[in-house]
């Protein structure tokens, strides 16, 4: 065998193992939060409002509403800041600016989450609880904070989908008349949108899935939150918060809990992944 | 795959060897990926070795103390290793039954299904009620505590404060200082969803500490001038009052024995409970066994 093959070899060998690991994650955390699915009753897990594992209550609705209003908020801070911070990178900066403002913007994907975390707690709660009441630690400072985090995801590929539009589309429109606002608006943003909503769901998929910089600011109430000011708790966070002493049962629950958690995320990304082949075709 | 590709090798080393360094190297390096591949697992594995030591696990409550003290024991007795590990007290008498550890921690008393075994206190702990400064509560009956915290009292002004939501704080399922409070104040009624939860004690003490308005409970040793520590039905919880049990709200730090403790840990438990011992004990802020009653370790020495 010459040489070549038996790199060959080896990079498969090293690609196969990468995979191996994530299907025996997969593998793991079915195995272990399955039976639990299976001996609680998947509506009664999936529906329950009510979590008290030491007493056999596994009731996860609260967290599942959590994790989607937070993330909700997330969309809501961060998708319109995104997308006009892309637009603005994409369209109207000096090239000069933008190689400043990029590398920043790369920076803040570079921020552990624990420092999101940290900031929130430190500034933005004591001021929500100042200003606006409740507890401080809420879905309103969770959402801000991790509308913050997916800005980075959705600036980098809604701004990647803008610069790879044929240069003949605004060419075409400022010809026809339009104006630098209405051409980014009317042609640029449309025919970019396969690759925008990508980059949502993306975020989408990073704000579901961020757990340390939640645990810090939600205050992990295992109730379903009735005001933005009221505490939550998402998927993620219940299994940050409780894995520490969790055993029998209450542990099988978390990995329970980790088996939704990758539905969702699997749901989302194969969504991402169908809506930007759809801009291919 | 791992086999195949070891006979290309064999094979390449029976082709007569190119006489160039460069060739030579190249083995080299690849016989030092193989060595990689083949003991990387048996490293991994290697931390887990427990040579000339003792395991003990149990009780997450107790688990700081113990490592502490292990530290300060190791560093006069280099000959003996501690392993110290966490799970929680059910866990720590699991592993003691199963001979998984030779000693459990515990962070509360013994059941009588578990009488086979031996607890022997090394220490007491206060759970304490504690609220911000500027809250003018300082004292709260324990039926009101346990209406605060099972949520039927959501505003200070029905407990004599001001008018304003209650914020409750608690600690996670599974953590011992959790199952304390529920055993020594909730008794069966539950604690609130409502409640935040944070993970562990000190985390409580900083949103307690932020908050005017909220009430949490944590360890007396942990408590520090950013909070204040109730009184509960008119008693202050300090260790006189504990000495003198009039503060009831107090659990046992325990360490169980499959049998009568021997070997290098029952010297382990000496130490512990020698003045040495103790006195990290108080100072870390937990109460020494002497000063309350020695009930247990009397067959023991």
């Amino acid at each position: 065998m010459s040489k070549e093959k038996f790199i060959e070899k080896i990079l498969l060998f090293i690609a196969l193992s990468s995979i191996s690991i994530l299907g025996l994650i997969a593998f793991f955390i079915f195995v272990e939060g399955v039976p639990l699915i299976w001996k609680v009753g998947l509506q009664k897990f999936l529906l329950g409002d009510r979590w008290f594992p030491s007493q056999g209550s596994f009731g996860i609705l609260p967290m599942i509403i959590g994790s989607f209003l937070v993330t909700l908020g997330a969309l809501i801070v961060g998708v319109p800041l995104g997308i006009s911070c892309a637009v603005f990178l994409c369209e109207l900066t000096p090239p000069t600016f933008g190689m400043i403002i990029r590398p920043m913007i790369q920076l803040l994907a570079a921020i552990p989450s624990v420092i999101f975390g940290f900031w929130g707690l430190i500034v933005l709660v004591p001021l929500i609880r100042e200003h606006l009441g409740g507890p401080g630690l809420s879905v309103l400072a969770g959402s801000l904070v991790l509308g913050l985090m997916i800005l980075p995801t959705i600036i980098s590929i809604s701004e990647d989908s803008l610069r790879a539009l044929p240069r003949t589309f605004k060419e075409g429109a400022l010809s026809l008349g339009a104006t630098h606002w209405q051409t980014i608006w009317r042609v640029l943003l449309p025919a970019a949108r396969s690759g925008i909503v990508a980059s949502i769901i993306l975020g989408m998929g990073r704000a579901i899935g961020e757990t340390m910089a939640m645990i810090m600011i939600l205050g992990n109430a295992a109730q379903t939150p009735i005001s933005i000011l009221d505490s939550a708790r998402t998927l993620t966070t219940n299994i940050g918060i409780e894995m520490g002493y969790a055993t029998g049962d209450h542990r099988q629950a978390l990995f329970a809990t980790g088996v939704v958690l990758f539905f969702i995320i699997m749901g989302l990304n194969s969504l991402a992944l169908f809506v930007s082949r759809r801009k291919g075709s | 795959m791992c086999s195949r590709t070891l006979r290309t090798k064999g094979r390449k080393i029976t082709l007569p060897a190119g006489s160039d360094k460069g060739m030579k190297e190249r083995k080299m390096g690849k016989r030092f990926i193989w060595l990689f591949f083949l003991f990387w697992p048996m490293l991994l594995n290697g931390c887990q070795q427990q040579k000339g030591g003792f395991t003990i696990a149990g009780s997450t409550s107790v688990q700081p103390f113990a490592e502490m003290l292990s530290e300060e024991y190791m560093a006069q007795h280099a000959q003996d290793k501690i392993f110290i590990q966490g799970g929680g007290s059910s866990a720590g008498v699991q592993a003691v039954r199963t001979d998984a550890a030779q000693v459990g921690m515990s962070s509360r008393n013994l059941t009588p299904a578990e009488q086979d075994l031996i607890g022997v206190p090394i220490a007491y702990d206060a759970i304490v009620i504690i609220v911000h400064p500027k809250n003018p509560t300082r004292n709260l009956a324990r039926e009101e505590i346990r209406g605060v915290f099972s949520g039927k009292i959501r505003n200070w002004s029905e407990i004599g404060g001001k008018n304003h939501p209650i914020t409750l704080v608690s600690r996670e399922e599974g953590s011992g200082t959790r199952e304390a409070f529920q055993h020594l104040i909730m008794g069966k009624e539950e604690i609130s969803l409502r409640a935040l939860v944070q993970d562990s004690n000190g985390a409580i003490r900083q949103v307690i500490a932020d908050d005017p308005n909220a009430i949490g409970y944590i360890s007396l040793g942990l408590v520090n001038d950013r909070v204040i520590a109730l009184k509960i039905d008119g008693v202050e919880p300090s260790v006189e009052n504990i000495k003198a049990k009039k503060y009831q709200f107090v659990r046992p730090f325990l360490f169980i024995f499959k049998h009568e403790p021997q070997g290098s840990g029952k010297k382990f438990l000496d130490y512990i409970l020698s003045s040495e011992g103790q006195k990290i004990l108080v100072h870390e802020g937990l109460v020494s066994v002497a000063s309350i009653s020695t009930p247990q370790t009397g067959t023991l020495k």
